[in-house]
Order: structure tokens, then C-alpha cells, then sequence
């Protein structure tokens, strides 16, 4: 029964589809402690146990809202655009189940080792060696389900949707296993191979590349299928997509020194890294245009689409921080916005404008599709659309206040040259900003628990059609 | 060409050069060649698709790509190249301007000397208990202080555990100016050493002694313990501490008779102190700071115990 080649594989999917929903909750539920956690100090000693501590709470919420959330919304997307833009069942369900439960394992393991304590400190890689090894495990397992599934497809071209996943898939496996390199001295300690500012060069290079190719290219295979798919028209222009997605798989690879500017990094590093970040500009744009181009002649569906309202928004918030992320490598600004929340407010508008809210939009669409049900209720989308939106605009101006504050009172000088604030000054005057991102994060949470109420009426209805599971014969393949 | 390269061997360089130029130069190869192309328009409605089809209805136009989009494509490659040949990016070659970060520090620090150098070398000739007295030089001192000294010493100066009250008169290493003057150019680096050292081997060995030093600031303890301590204190203790237990300003050895801690005067903590050893630094600010500012640092600090 299971290895029915006539249909595709859509267990492993509605299983990673659920838990992008239940993970989703969890990571921004966290998120949404630790930033009541900075606007209330107290609340960090409320118990009077570390676990529950900022610091080691926030390596759990990023974990959390990256891998488990935004992992397994590519994991449940791209085996259904691989499948169905191949019209080849999966190589391989067995393999397809390990990633699968491989995969939620190394989460719940996150969730039990970082409140522990137990990390290497690298950001987004603090688990441990035996959990980078579970999880390259996994990774590896995916990319032979992947492209297996490519090689095997029965159609002479590769959808452009693929090309973004299947350069996500390698690029993660070499930057997880080479950031990761280390020497255990037990079972939950080891130190990195590299030392001093190699480690931090390497660190960042993974770092900048987690954004550049997990939150990025493959979110970007998410919106080359879904956005045409929704607004049922053609993507806008296959050459674009070309020139785009191999500008961007040259560039971002090199824009990691920006995290760096300004340290012991040498110069030629940190001037090929602002070079660089500046080029990705007009690679970022072409997929935005790619997405939001799609919908010309459809514009009016935006209006009472709200899934695809979604969508587009996400795209434009994509935009919107890739044009951001090139200003803020330049060596002027990132003096001015590095360390501090201008960073942060950054790293969300892509994270919830971007990430989260294509993931969204491409849930809508994919669960009614997965369990042949109708979507319970398009007013809550609605709904939940106008809380996401205002929550991150509320986080991402209260971060762009605070830290463009933060950068003018740390650089501040009296007449005789001395600091004209201290720096718990400046930690005084975030507060009501603390409070807003707070407040702007409860917005989000809150959207995202309408979807789980959503999702959960959804998925409990009676069934009220067939799952569309079966793969087209060839007969319909060549026209 | 490399003459003076920061690498091994010239294999880096070029390991740098080669990808980075033909990465720039494939991009704009890439742009010039799709971008030319102007063909199958999409404001005419007969538009024709690529011809491929997948998963039932998609599909891809080939719009040209966005004029002003190519554009800025150009430019930011244009720009980034001025600025690869302007600044140091390909391997050792050092940029037309010659800029390094290390430059960028030592003109901007030379440019704050200029600027502001004369306000503080207008003290620098005054003694320091003299102004100490002085609310403009007091104030100086004090806004330098909250600059560099405020995030151990706290910014009123009141210390936290580890790191020393300044206002309370009571001295580790000297009150006087030239003391004062002397912790903030040289630092200072405070060493007590643990209980092996000190051949305390037994945990009753440490209570004992325990006892004996709260007993000296006139705390809470148990007598019979407290003689017991004495006795291995004047073997080892009294060494930097004096047979009196008031310190010695010479080692840094704190006074403890007088009920001010450094670390905390709890038994647990004090236990902690001697079974463990403390290590102390305070870093010199000499070459940092320049004699002119530390002279009224040291003036501001000083002028606490003036109100005494």
C-alpha cells in the first residue's frame, strides 16, 4: 500500500505539515517569553532556576522558529513541489520517514540540551556534536530523497522551484558539517576546530549563509511554486529566474565578514564581504519581482484572496530586508547599527515578514490540498493575516527606534570628548521599546494560534473531497 | 606585486583574486547576456509561455528583465569594483588609498588628541590635592570616569563584589594621589593564593581560619575555632595580611579588621576565598589613556576622600 507508485507520497508531508503549525506555536511562544523576559528583568529569576534564563531560552527560541518551524515547512513544501513538478513519487518513503522522524528528534533533543546549558555557543549552532551528527544524518538522507526524486522525474525540465531547494539542501549540508567540525571531550562538551578568528570567520560564514540559503533560497523554491500556483498565471519571466538565482547562489556565499566589520577579522576579508553583500542587492530584487510580477493582470485577486495576500506580503517584506541587509554592510552604517537591536529588528523582518509569513500562505494552501478538506474558515486567515501583519510592523519599527538610538547615545560625546551616556543609559531607554517589539511579537503569536485553531477545525471536518494524490500519466505530461 | 603579503604562499592570493574578479565579471557576463535579449514581450496578450508545463498548469513567461532593475545591477557591480580597487579586498593588494582598520583607529584617536588633548593638559601641571577641590576639574575627572571605569567600579563609584568601593576611604593599594595615580597607569594584580598553597590541607585547617578572620572585624563566630585559626594564620596568613590582620598596601593585601569586603563577608564566601585563592586584575590605562587624563581621573577619585 505504501509503495503505490501510481500516487504521490503525501504521509511525510501532511506529517511535517502539521508540525510546521505545532512548531510554530512553540518557537514564537518561546520568542514571545524571552522578549517579556528583556522588558521585565525579574521575569528571568521567577522560578530561581537557570533553564528558564534568557540566555539559555533564546538559543531555544531561534532553534525553534528556524529548524523546527521553518524546517519542516521546507521539508513538508519541497517534498510536495518535488513530487508534483517531477510527477515522480518519492525515491524512497522509508528514507522519507527518517527524515521525518530524524528531524523532530533533533528538535526535541534542542529543546532539552539548550535549556540544560549544554551548547557550543555558536549562533544557530549551539546543539552539540552528537546532535550535528544526527542531524547531518538527516540531511544527507533528505538530499539523496531530493534530488533521487529529481533524477528519477519524469519530465524534461527541472521546475525553477527545485534549483532554489536543491541549492538550499547542499549549501546546508556543507555549512552545518564544516561550521560544525569540533573536538568532543565528552558526550556533551567539545571545542570548535578552528581557533581564534578563523572560528568567527567560519561561524559567520555559516551564519550569514543560514539566512542566505536555509531562510532565503529555499523560501524562495516555496514562492516560485505557490504564488503561481494561487494566482493560477505563469511565473513572470524564466530568464530572471535564471540570472537571479545564480547571482544570488554566487554572492551570498561570500557576504558573511559583514558580521564582522570592524574587528580583528583582516581588511581584505571584511572589504570583500561589504563588496559583496552590496551586489546582492539586485539578485535579492529579481526574485521579488519574479513573485510580485506573477500577479500582473491578477491584481485584484489580492483583494479578496487572503491566502495570497499572504504571499505577496511576505514577498514584499523579503524586499524590503534585502534591501536593508546590503545598506546595513556598508561599513559606515554597520558602524552605526552593529550591536545593536537595528540587528534585530532585520533578522525579524525577514524571519516573520518573509519566512514565516510565505510558510503561512503556502499552509493555506497546502493543508485543505493534503487532507481533502476545505479550509475551515477564510475570515480567521483574514484575521490572522491583519495580526501578523501589524505584528511585525510594530517589531520592526519599535527594533529600527531603539537600535538607531542606541547607536547615536553609545557614539555620543561631550565637549570634552568623553561618552556623553553610560552604556545602562541606553539599556534604560530601550524599555518602551522592549515593551512594543513585546507587544508586537504577542501580535504574531497570536495570529499563529488563530492558524493551529484554524488548521485543527480544518484537519477534524469531514473529509469533502479526494486528495489529489495521483500522479498524471505520461499521456498528459507531453504537450 | 604582493610585496608585502599577509599570506603563506602566493596560492592564496590568487585563491582570492580568481573567484572574486570572475564572479564580478561572470555577473556582469550574465546580465549583458539575458539582459539584451528583449523578445516575447508581456503587454501583448498573445504572450507565449516557454512551452514547458509541470504539475498540470504551471508554467513560465520570459519577460525581458526590468530595465531599471539591470540598472541598478550595473551599478551596484560597478560600485563594488571602484571600492575593490580603492580599498584592500584582493588579497594583499592594499587598495589605491592605502586605508587599513588599524590607520582608521590611529587617525581618529590622533583627531580626538587634537580636539580635545588641550582641555585636560591645562590640569596636568596642578597637583592633584589641589584639584580635587577644583569643581571644574572634579567634574572633568568625573565624566571621564563614567567613560571608562563605570562598568567595574559602577558609576557612582561604590564597586561591586570584585571589584573595590572607591568612596569608602579604605585602600587596597594606597590613597594617596601618587597611589592612586599609580593603579590606573599600571594596573594592579591582586593574588591571594588558595588553601594548598597556603598549607591548609583539611577543611577543619580552612574553618578554623574562617573563624579566626570573622573574628577580626568583631563578627559573629565560634571562639575555640577562632584560636585555632590564629595559630595558622600567624604561620601563613600574616605574611601579607600582618599579624594585626590590617593588610599591607605594598601587595594589595586587604586590611581585614575593618569590616569592608571585597568579595563578600559571608562565612560561605570567606571559606570560598581561602579555599579557592582570588586572582585580581585591574588594567593599566597608561598607554590608553595618556597622563593628562589619568591625572584627573586620579583627582576625581581622590577628592571622595576629601569629603570624608
Amino acid at each position: 500500500m505504501a509503495e503505490n507508485q501510481d500516487t504521490y507520497n503525501y504521509k511525510v508531508i501532511r506529517q511535517f505539515a502539521i508540525m510546521t503549525i505545532v512548531w510554530g506555536v512553540v518557537g514564537m511562544t518561546v520568542g514571545v517569553y524571552i522578549a517579556a523576559e528583556l522588558t521585565w528583568p525579574w521575569l528571568n529569576n521567577v522560578l530561581d532556576v537557570p533553564y528558564f534564563t534568557f540566555s539559555r531560552l533564546r538559543p531555544l527560541h531561534t532553534n525553534a522558529v528556524i529548524f523546527a518551524f521553518g524546517g519542516s515547512a521546507l521539508f513538508a513544501t519541497s517534498y510536495y513541489v518535488v513530487q508534483r513538478t517531477c510527477h515522480v513519487r518519492l525515491i524512497s518513503d522509508k528514507l522519507a520517514a527518517f527524515t521525518f522522524w530524524g528531524w523532530q528528534l533533533v528538535i526535541v533533543l534542542a529543546a532539552i540540551t539548550l535549556p540544560l546549558g549544554y551548547t557550543t555557543t555558536k549562533e544557530y549552532a549551539e546543539l552539540e556534536w552528537p546532535i550535528d551528527i544526527l542531524l547531518a544524518v538527516v540531511w544527507i538522507s533528505y538530499a539523496i530523497v531530493f534530488f533521487g526524486t529529481i533524477v528519477k522525474r519524469k519530465v524534461p525540465h527541472i521546475y525553477v522551484a527545485n534549483w532554489f531547494y536543491g541549492s538550499f539542501i547542499i549549501t546546508i549540508a556543507l555549512l552545518h558539517i564544516f561550521n560544525n567540525l569540533a573536538v568532543p571531550v565528552s558526550m556533551w562538551k567539545s571545542y570548535s576546530a578552528y581557533a581564534g578568528v578563523q572560528d568567527a570567520m567560519v561561524q559567520w560564514w555559516y551564519g550569514h549563509n543560514a539566512v542566505g540559503f536555509f531562510l532565503t533560497a529555499g523560501f524562495l523554491g516555496m514562492m516560485y511554486y505557490f504564488i503561481p500556483k494561487q494566482v493560477q498565471r505563469p511565473v513572470y519571466s524564466y530568464r530572471l529566474s535564471i540570472v537571479h538565482f545564480w547571482a544570488l547562489i554566487f554572492t551570498y556565499i561570500w557576504a558573511g565578514p559583514h558580521h564582522l566589520h570592524y574587528t580583528a577579522l583582516p581588511d581584505w576579508t571584511q572589504t570583500l564581504g561589504m563588496a559583496m553583500s552590496l551586489i546582492l542587492l539586485a539578485p535579492s530584487w529579481g526574485g521579488m519581482i519574479n513573485g510580485i510580477m506573477t500577479l500582473s493582470g491578477a491584481w485584484e485577486k489580492l483583494r479578496s484572496d487572503p491566502i495570497l495576500r499572504f504571499l505577496i506580503v511576505a514577498v514584499s517584506f523579503y524586499g524590503m530586508s534585502t534591501f536593508e541587509g546590503p545598506m546595513m554592510a556598508i561599513k559606515t552604517v554597520n558602524a552605526l547599527s552593529h550591536y545593536t537591536d537595528w540587528t534585530i529588528g532585520h533578522v525579524h523582518s525577514g524571519a516573520l515578514g518573509w519566512v514565516a509569513m510565505i510558510s503561512m500562505g503556502s499552509m493555506y494552501y497546502l493543508i485543505p490540498r493534503l487532507f481533502g478538506r476545505e479550509l475551515y474558515s477564510l475570515k480567521l486567515v483574514e484575521l490572522h493575516f491583519w495580526t501578523a501583519t501589524i505584528g511585525v510592523v510594530l517589531y520592526i519599527t519599535a527594533m529600527w527606534v531603539s537600535g538607531i538610538m542606541q547607536g547615536l547615545m553609545w557614539r555620543a560625546v561631550n565637549p570634552d570628548g568623553t561618552l556623553t551616556y553610560s552604556f545602562v543609559e541606553s539599556v534604560q531607554a530601550m524599555h518602551p521599546y522592549y515593551l512594543t517589539r513585546w507587544l508586537g511579537g504577542t501580535f504574531f503569536l497570536f495570529g499563529m494560534l488563530v492558524m493551529a485553531y484554524n488548521v485543527f477545525k480544518t484537519v477534524r471536518s469531514p473529509k469533502t473531497f479526494e486528495v489529489n494524490d495521483t500522479i498524471p500519466t505520461p499521456a498528459l505530461v507531453a504537450h | 606585486m604582493f610585496e608585502n603579503s599577509i599570506f603563506t604562499s602566493q596560492f592564496w592570493e590568487w585563491f582570492i583574486i580568481i573567484p572574486t574578479v570572475g564572479g564580478i565579471l561572470g555577473c556582469f557576463a550574465l546580465i549583458i547576456w539575458l539582459g539584451s535579449d528583449s523578445s516575447s514581450k508581456s503587454d501583448d496578450k498573445e504572450v507565449k509561455t516557454m512551452g514547458h508545463v509541470w504539475d498540470e498548469d504551471l508554467a513560465e513567461y520570459n519577460n525581458p528583465l526590468p530595465r531599471w532593475w539591470l540598472n541598478m545591477f550595473y551599478i551596484t557591480l560597478v560600485i563594488a569594483s571602484i571600492y575593490l580597487i580603492l580599498y584592500p579586498g584582493l588579497g594583499s593588494y592594499a587598495g589605491l588609498l592605502g586605508w587599513t582598520e588599524l590607520k582608521q583607529y590611529e587617525q581618529e584617536m590622533e583627531d580626538a588628541d587634537n580636539r580635545y588633548g588641550l582641555i585636560y593638559a591645562k590640569y596636568a601641571k596642578e597637583p592633584i590635592a589641589e584639584l580635587a577641590k577644583r569643581p571644574d576639574a572634579v567634574r572633568l575627572g568625573k565624566s571621564l570616569f563614567m567613560t571608562y571605569c563605570t562598568v567595574c567600579h559602577g558609576s557612582d563609584a561604590g564597586g561591586v563584589p570584585g571589584y573595590p568601593n572607591l568612596r569608602d576611604n579604605d585602600w587596597l593599594w594606597g590613597g594617596t594621589p601618587e597611589a592612586i595615580k599609580t593603579s590606573i597607569t599600571h594596573g594592579r594584580k591582586g593574588n591571594m593564593p588558595d588553601a594548598e598553597t597556603n598549607n591548609l590541607n583539611s577543611d577543619a585547617d580552612i574553618d578554623n581560619v574562617v573563624e579566626y578572620v570573622l573574628s577580626l572585624s568583631g563578627k559573629k563566630h565560634e571562639e575555640a575555632a577562632a584560636v585555632k585559626g590564629k595559630e595558622a594564620f600567624n604561620k601563613v596568613c600574616f605574611a601579607c595580611h600582618g599579624t594585626d590582620g590590617k593588610g599591607n598596601q605594598m601587595l594589595g593585601a586587604p586590611n581585614l579588621t575593618d569590616d569592608i569586603w571585597l568579595y563578600g563577608s559571608s562565612k560561605a564566601t570567606i571559606t570560598e576565598t581561602i579555599t579557592k585563592g582570588r586572582q585580581n586584575i585591574m588594567p593599566a590605562h597608561g598607554e590608553f589613556l595618556g597622563e593628562d587624563k589619568i591625572h584627573l581621573l586620579a583627582s576625581y577619585i581622590y577628592s571622595f576622600s576629601l569629603n570624608k
